[in-house]
């Protein structure tokens, strides 16, 4: 059977070049692919940035770079990072790729809006890097843009904010066809408790992406307006107040986090079953904690500003709500736990990206916690140990996800197997050089190394070097990790159906898939993740019709 | 084309939901991206909220400045605008489509009466030296910088949401001629109505909020 990559429908009927056939392809695999290509492109260029300013902090003193430099350059480490590659990251590739598959659909609900979303996606990455190239520099106000500074610098911010609002759009499009498509075209059979974990991770976070984004949207087209039109909303010579701004600006960000991390948590409950060989542990407990993550999520942006200025009924309030969190995010922690007791635990590559991100989370949750309560907050605020913080839980937690959901479902998007050796490798390299990396920070901050300085007192050198090391570490392993997905392109064996024994619907169709997905839609009455003696219980014939 | 079906394992079929023609879910799409729009000039409402509360005094003078008469009409239009659109669409729906065509039109003229008017209105302002970063209004009282501020940012967006309408509604004209839209196809014409009653709902708001606090 011609896989996807063979024939494709696009926007303009049947197209003969092949590069145009990718440019305008419909199919929600091939847009899930270019959306990778690009954002991994993005992520290479914004992990560049911090190896030279690691490089620059390798000692005290200034080296080789600007102070203004320096600022440009973690504003445009924070911005590729957050807006380009981790917010979007997940949904718009893997998710892109799987959901139908997963669904038992033959594609999303509005495939040529699908494709609108990954250009608006691409404008915005023109927009963003232009500004690179164009006026006095890029952005150098950090990825939160704050007023009134903003409104202020002489840098290029107007091209940043309007790229940043662009990818909102597609951001918002994006996370419609999900809703919509999770809503009505789920296998006949497959009520909402039947659907994969995967599936719910990106159902909470597509409701965030649709009901949040709007928020920070219209905030930054008013700090647009501001500098062009000087309307005064966030300015305070004319009466406005720069703290809206950030209320509004972290009304958007904090579920922003959450959106960053669902659909990571999902893939998660999508590899521990398939590994372990038994069925996930508390399944409706994971698909409603996602929803409630999702929910409480909205309550907590206050958490960002108790140094700001805010009442302190209110910063007891968000305290409050904000260790709440922690209630699903640890129901589902022990739920993970509690499917690995017992299990005849297989650690192949994608399992040992996973058990990593859970050690890592788990450091980044709990450091947060000290974060969300008032007091060790005013202590910590702006220093090492809040970049500690979200580093462990985004790059330690979600980016580890992501790249063990890449090399899980690795053989179903290529039809190729990886080298499992050059794989292993690869994760202890960045795991090492991860908590090397970042460790340290956690003691740098604590003792008082406040964050997003060019320079640093000569008494923090050891961490910063310490750091330094880590930082090449962990860089060596996602190179490695390039070859290794590389050379399985190359020369891989062909992974078959079903590598890993797994349960969910696009194991079932043949890899790569074919392009309508399924030949025939399958009826689902059975439970996503059931193992009968580490076996899959549930197989269908080529029409498929369950056969057992 | 045909419907495809699913079989259980009692080999009883089952219809699938196809992306191609699905109704119920172009309609439940549109009321998710209504949702979006919500949030969006919520925002904003938040923001007069919060800078009514601060600054009430001077928010209820500038009122005052604004012509309540020609707000006030242009409220008449869009509320019969909305009647016209959704008429419109239960013509065609009943077949009557040079009825639908008639009222659709119709709509679109009103929308364009509004934003004259609206021209008029900012128009008045500006020669007046009231908008945004002028000496004359910078020299005013906090209060009604933020609300002339506000007022210039929401009727804009409101008027950007007009104007998109009106391109909306001479598209629905073209499919109705080309017979993308017909009596049993309906759904963008739906859609459409969806989002001028958004539109109408949106300034319904607005109206009270900049105009009627001074009266």
């Amino acid at each position: 059977m011609p896989s996807f990559y063979h024939e494709t429908h696009t926007m303009f009927g049947h197209l003969r070049n092949p590069v145009l056939q990718w440019i305008f392809s419909i199919d929600h695999k091939r847009i899930g692919l270019m959306y990778m290509t690009l954002m991994f492109t993005l992520f290479f260029l914004a992990v560049g940035a911090a190896l030279t300013m690691r490089a620059e902090l390798f000692a005290p003193g200034a080296q080789f770079l600007e102070p203004q430099t320096y600022n440009e350059l973690f504003t445009f480490h924070g911005v590729t990072m957050i807006f380009l590659f981790i917010v979007p990251g997940i949904p718009a590739t893997l998710g892109n790729f799987l959901l139908p598959l997963m669904l038992g659909a033959h594609d999303v609900s509005f495939p040529r809006l699908n494709l609108i979303s990954f250009w608006f996606y691409v404008l915005g990455v023109i927009l963003g890097i232009s500004s690179l190239v164009t006026g006095h520099g890029f952005a150098d106000t950090g990825w939160t843009f704050y007023a009134p500074y903003s409104i202020r610098t002489d840098a290029h911010v107007l091209s940043t904010l309007s790229a940043a609002f662009i990818l909102g759009l597609s951001s918002i499009l994006t996370g419609l066809n999900f809703i919509v498509t999770i809503h009505r075209l789920r296998a006949p059979g497959m009520g909402f408790f039947k659907m994969p974990l995967f599936i719910w991770g990106l159902y909470a976070t597509a409701w965030i992406q649709v009901l949040a984004t709007p928020v920070v949207g219209i905030t930054l087209l008013l700090v647009i307006l501001e500098r062009t039109l000087g309307i005064g909303i966030f300015d305070p010579t004319k009466g406005g107040d720069p703290v809206l701004f950030e209320h509004l600006f972290w009304i958007y960000s904090h579920p922003a986090v959450y959106l960053m991390i669902l659909p990571g948590f999902g893939i998660v409950s999508e590899v521990l079953p398939a590994f372990t060989r038994r069925t996930i542990f508390g399944y409706h407990a994971i698909a409603i904690s996602s929803a409630s993550i999702a929910g409480i999520g909205y309550l907590v942006w206050g958490h960002h500003m108790y140094t700001s200025g805010m009442s302190d009924l209110a910063r007891v309030i968000f305290s409050f709500l904000t260790f709440l969190v922690a209630v699903p995010t640890g129901v589902k922690i022990f739920d993970w736990v509690a499917t690995m007791y017992k299990g005849s635990i297989v650690l192949a590559t994608p399992m040992l990206w996973i058990l990593g991100s859970i050690i890592n989370f788990t450091v980044g949750g709990l450091t947060g916690l000290t974060l969300g309560a008032i007091g060790p907050d005013i202590h910590l605020h702006d220093t090492y140990y809040v970049v500690a913080h979200f580093h462990y839980t985004i790059l330690g937690g979600v980016i580890f996800m992501f790249i063990g959901g890449l090399h899980y479902w690795y053989p179903k998007i290529t039809g190729k197997l990886y080298d499992e050796g050059l794989g292993r490798i690869a994760f202890g390299l960045a795991f090492v050089g991860f908590n090397m990396l970042w460790f340290p920070m956690f003691l740098a901050g604590f003792f008082g190394n406040p964050r997003r300085y060019f320079d640093y007192l000569p008494d923090f050198t050891v961490y910063h070097q310490i750091s330094g090391v880590g930082a090449l570490l962990i860089a060596s392993g996602l190179v490695m990790i390039v070859y290794t997905f590389y050379r399985g392109l190359r020369s891989g064996r062909d992974a078959g159906p079903n590598p890993w024994n797994a349960t969910t619907l696009e194991w079932h169709i043949p890899s790569p898939p074919p392009l309508e997905n399924f030949p025939k839609i399958p009826y689902v009455d059975f439970e996503p993740y059931e193992y009968e003696a580490g076996e899959p219980l549930v197989q269908f014939d080529e029409n498929f019709r369950r056969i057992r | 084309m045909q419907q495809e079906m699913a079989y259980d394992a009692q080999g009883q079929p089952h219809p699938v939901v196809d992306f191609h023609n699905d109704y119920g879910g172009a309609k439940f799409g549109f009321w998710v991206f209504l949702m979006t729009e919500a949030m969006m000039f919520g925002t904003l409402f938040l923001l007069f909220a919060i800078y009514f509360y601060r600054h009430t005094e001077s928010y209820v003078a500038s009122s005052g400045h604004l012509d309540v008469w020609l707000g006030g009409t242009n409220t008449m239009i869009l509320l019969i605008s909305t009647y016209t659109m959704g008429l419109g669409t239960m013509m065609l729906r009943r077949g009557r489509v040079r009825a639908a065509v008639l009222l659709v039109g119709a709509t679109a003229l009103m929308a364009l009466i509004f934003l004259g008017i609206k021209a008029v209105e900012w128009n008045m302002e500006i020669s007046r030296g009231i908008y945004p970063g002028s000496g004359v209004l910078d020299a005013l009282d906090r209060g009604e910088i933020l609300f002339f501020g506000l007022y210039f940012v929401m009727t804009g967006l409101h008027g950007l949401h007009v104007i998109a309408g009106v391109a909306l509604m001479s598209w629905v004209l073209l499919l109705i001629r080309s017979g993308g839209i017909r009596p049993e196809h309906t759904i963008v014409m739906k859609n459409v109505t969806l989002y001028w009653d958004f539109v109408h709902l949106v300034w319904i708001i607005l109206f009270p909020l900049f105009y009627m606090i001074g009266v």
